[in-house]
């Protein structure tokens, strides 16, 4: 049965309406918005989504592990709710202000402590800083093959089978396990947590790491391991100049919509 | 580190011919070498694709680098990144540069740490700094809701993947000469992980929406795949592609391969017609580039209306036949 990693990531819901998304150029980073709430990635939940598949068919072993910080238990519980067996917490100072190879070379070293793992399971990219590099790096640091966006995964006798998206459909890749995989959204809605997984979750601890249990070299983590330097932040203006066209019934607005194009050339 | 010199283009081949992608890099990449005062390079890797250097060289390149081997015939992770690992140690390029394509976004970034570099993905803007000589890479974060402004001051090569259309191709020039050096790709393909064994393309009716002049697309609102075949009359009447933002295509209401966002297709027509779409930004970052944008939404207040020119607020099952029917009139 094969034993699966998904690193999964906390961030601020990026379903929030655009309007409320707010930046502060000096701290070069977002100001999360009053109501917005935290959530596990989109892409990294479809990550976990992915791994449950493959334990529905086949039973196995999934440990999701997160790097971050101010963890919502309830957020951050979701994965174990959705049917995934053990967390792991990566919260240390150390970590702060790292980039795509500085959280990489953590989770990798994290995924080494854990130690046994036939398939690793990112997202595609996280919906805040949307890099979608800390996959690939992971897999560098353990040496082992990665790919990306991928939209159906399946093992058998340590024969990997990948469906990866292309621009007008998918290629087909075999590889040998261990590997790590980055989920795409065309994988397909996550599961809903089931009552049962809920309260299984909340009886549950996670497991708390810091950046000495996992043996992380200082110069390797956080803003000293960075190797991208964020200059600056800012939003693109947007013009906002909607001509509202309206009429007494929807129908009458629809036909005078199309007489509007005609008369500016664009139909 | 100081050593390292000159922009390369990874270039990719489609059909025996340089990519489109690959020649506005070669403009672009042109640029940039310019002000720096090193030279273009371009790198191929593949089969049968030494045929396309004479080319690079007419669209700006100074060399040419073709790594040319049956082993890479189709794309695989750990090929092409030991491949290009090997042409970057040999070469040491300052700036290296790539498509937003669907083999860079699976290469690039595995290869940027095998080189111990970083890459900016989906590039809008690229620039030399003047004071640092070193390359800004502007790109979409926060799903495209800000920008970013990135530097690699610590590594190299500088390594950016390039949005489609950011950059645009010169002239070809027939009588520029420059120097072509074939690189043994010298794979070990029993220690190759990774095999291709097949590619699966679906066929979209109509017009590709990457062509298209005209885009009708769909969201959440219509509610159904039923709701969606509603488009399919002003679509056949504008001759235009149907697109869609995320939830239908992940509800399954519509095709993967039609969705327009950040993760998926970036389109830039002369219309973009969004029909019960609010207009999230990362559907806004595919689209946004179009010239005209046109929203038709129950709700006011909803985010498209703010990137729309003229809009109609109201229920799309009353609004759009009839908006369909005087197109229909109107465009005879």
């Amino acid at each position: 049965m094969p034993n699966m990693i998904v690193c999964v990531k906390q961030i601020a819901d990026p379903e929030a309406p655009p309007t409320s998304f707010k930046i502060d150029e000096a701290a070069k980073t977002m100001v999360p918005a009053q109501g917005v709430s935290q959530v596990v990635s989109p892409f990294d939940e479809q990550a976990v989504e992915a791994a449950l598949k493959i334990k529905d068919a086949q039973g196995g072993k999934i440990t999701v592990i997160s790097l971050g910080k101010n963890f919502v238990m309830d957020v951050i519980k979701k994965p174990l709710s959705m049917g995934a067996d053990e967390l792991v917490l990566l919260q240390d100072p150390a970590f702060d202000g790292g980039d795509s190879h500085s959280t990489a070379y953590a989770l990798a070293m994290a995924i080494k402590k854990v130690g046994q793992f036939d398939l690793i399971f990112c997202g595609r990219q996280a919906a805040d800083w949307d890099a979608g590099q800390v996959g690939a790096g992971i897999a560098e640091n353990l040496g082992i093959p990665s790919i990306t966006p991928i939209k159906k995964v399946d093992i058998k006798d340590g024969k990997v089978t990948i469906e990866r998206v292309i621009t007008d459909g998918f290629e087909v890749v075999e590889c040998t396990a261990p590997m790590l995989l980055m989920v795409s959204n065309e994988l397909g809605e996550p599961r809903y947590p089931k009552l049962k997984g809920i309260m299984a979750a909340a009886k549950k601890q996670p497991i708390n790491w810091k950046a000495s249990d996992i043996g992380a070299d200082a110069s390797k983590c956080g803003t000293a391991g960075a190797k991208a330097k964020l200059t600056k932040i800012f939003q693109p203006v947007k013009e906002g100049k909607c001509e509202i066209i309206s009429a007494d019934t929807p129908e009458e607005a629809g036909a005078a919509l199309a007489v509007k194009l005609r008369e500016a050339r664009l139909i | 580190m100081a050593d390292n010199k000159g922009v390369m283009i990874f270039g990719e081949v489609i059909d025996g011919k340089l990519a489109a992608s690959t020649l506005e890099l070669l403009g672009g990449g042109r640029g940039l070498a310019d002000t720096l005062g090193e030279p273009l390079m371009l790198a191929l890797v593949g089969s049968g694709v030494g045929a396309c250097a004479k080319d690079g060289i007419a669209y700006g390149a100074d060399k040419v680098f073709v790594a040319d081997d049956a082993a890479l015939k189709n794309y695989t992770n750990d090929a092409y990144v030991n491949v290009m690992e090997k042409i970057v140690k040999q070469v040491m390029p300052n700036i290296l540069l790539m498509g937003m394509t669907p083999i860079v976004r699976d290469l690039a970034p595995r290869l940027a740490f095998r080189l111990g570099t970083a890459v900016s993905m989906d590039c809008l803007k690229l620039e030399i700094d003047s004071a640092s000589k070193l390359l800004l890479m502007t790109r979409p974060v926060f799903g495209g809701n800000a920008r970013g402004v990135y530097v690699c001051e610590k590594a190299k090569p500088q390594m950016a993947a390039v949005r489609a259309k950011v950059m645009d191709p010169k002239p070809k020039n027939d009588s520029k000469t420059g120097e072509v050096v074939n690189v043994a790709a010298g794979l070990d393909v029993s220690k190759l992980k990774m095999k291709n064994v097949a590619t699966k393309k679906e066929q979209v009716a109509g017009i590709k929406l990457e062509d298209a002049d005209v885009i009708i697309s769909g969201g959440r609102g219509l509610g159904s795949a039923e709701g969606f075949k509603l488009l399919q009359p002003l679509a056949t009447a504008l001759k235009a592609a149907v697109g869609a933002s995320r939830p239908p295509c992940d509800n399954g209401w519509v095709s993967p391969s039609i969705q327009i966002g950040l993760t998926g297709k970036i389109v830039s027509p002369s219309l973009y017609i969004a029909v019960a779409i609010s207009g999230s930004s990362q559907h806004m970052a595919g689209c946004s580039g179009s010239k005209n944008i046109i929203a038709i939404n129950k709700d006011s207040e909803a985010n498209i209306f703010k990137e729309a020119r003229f809009g109609v607020v109201g229920d799309f099952n009353k609004i759009l036949p009839a908006f369909t029917n005087k197109v229909k009139e109107l465009v005879k």
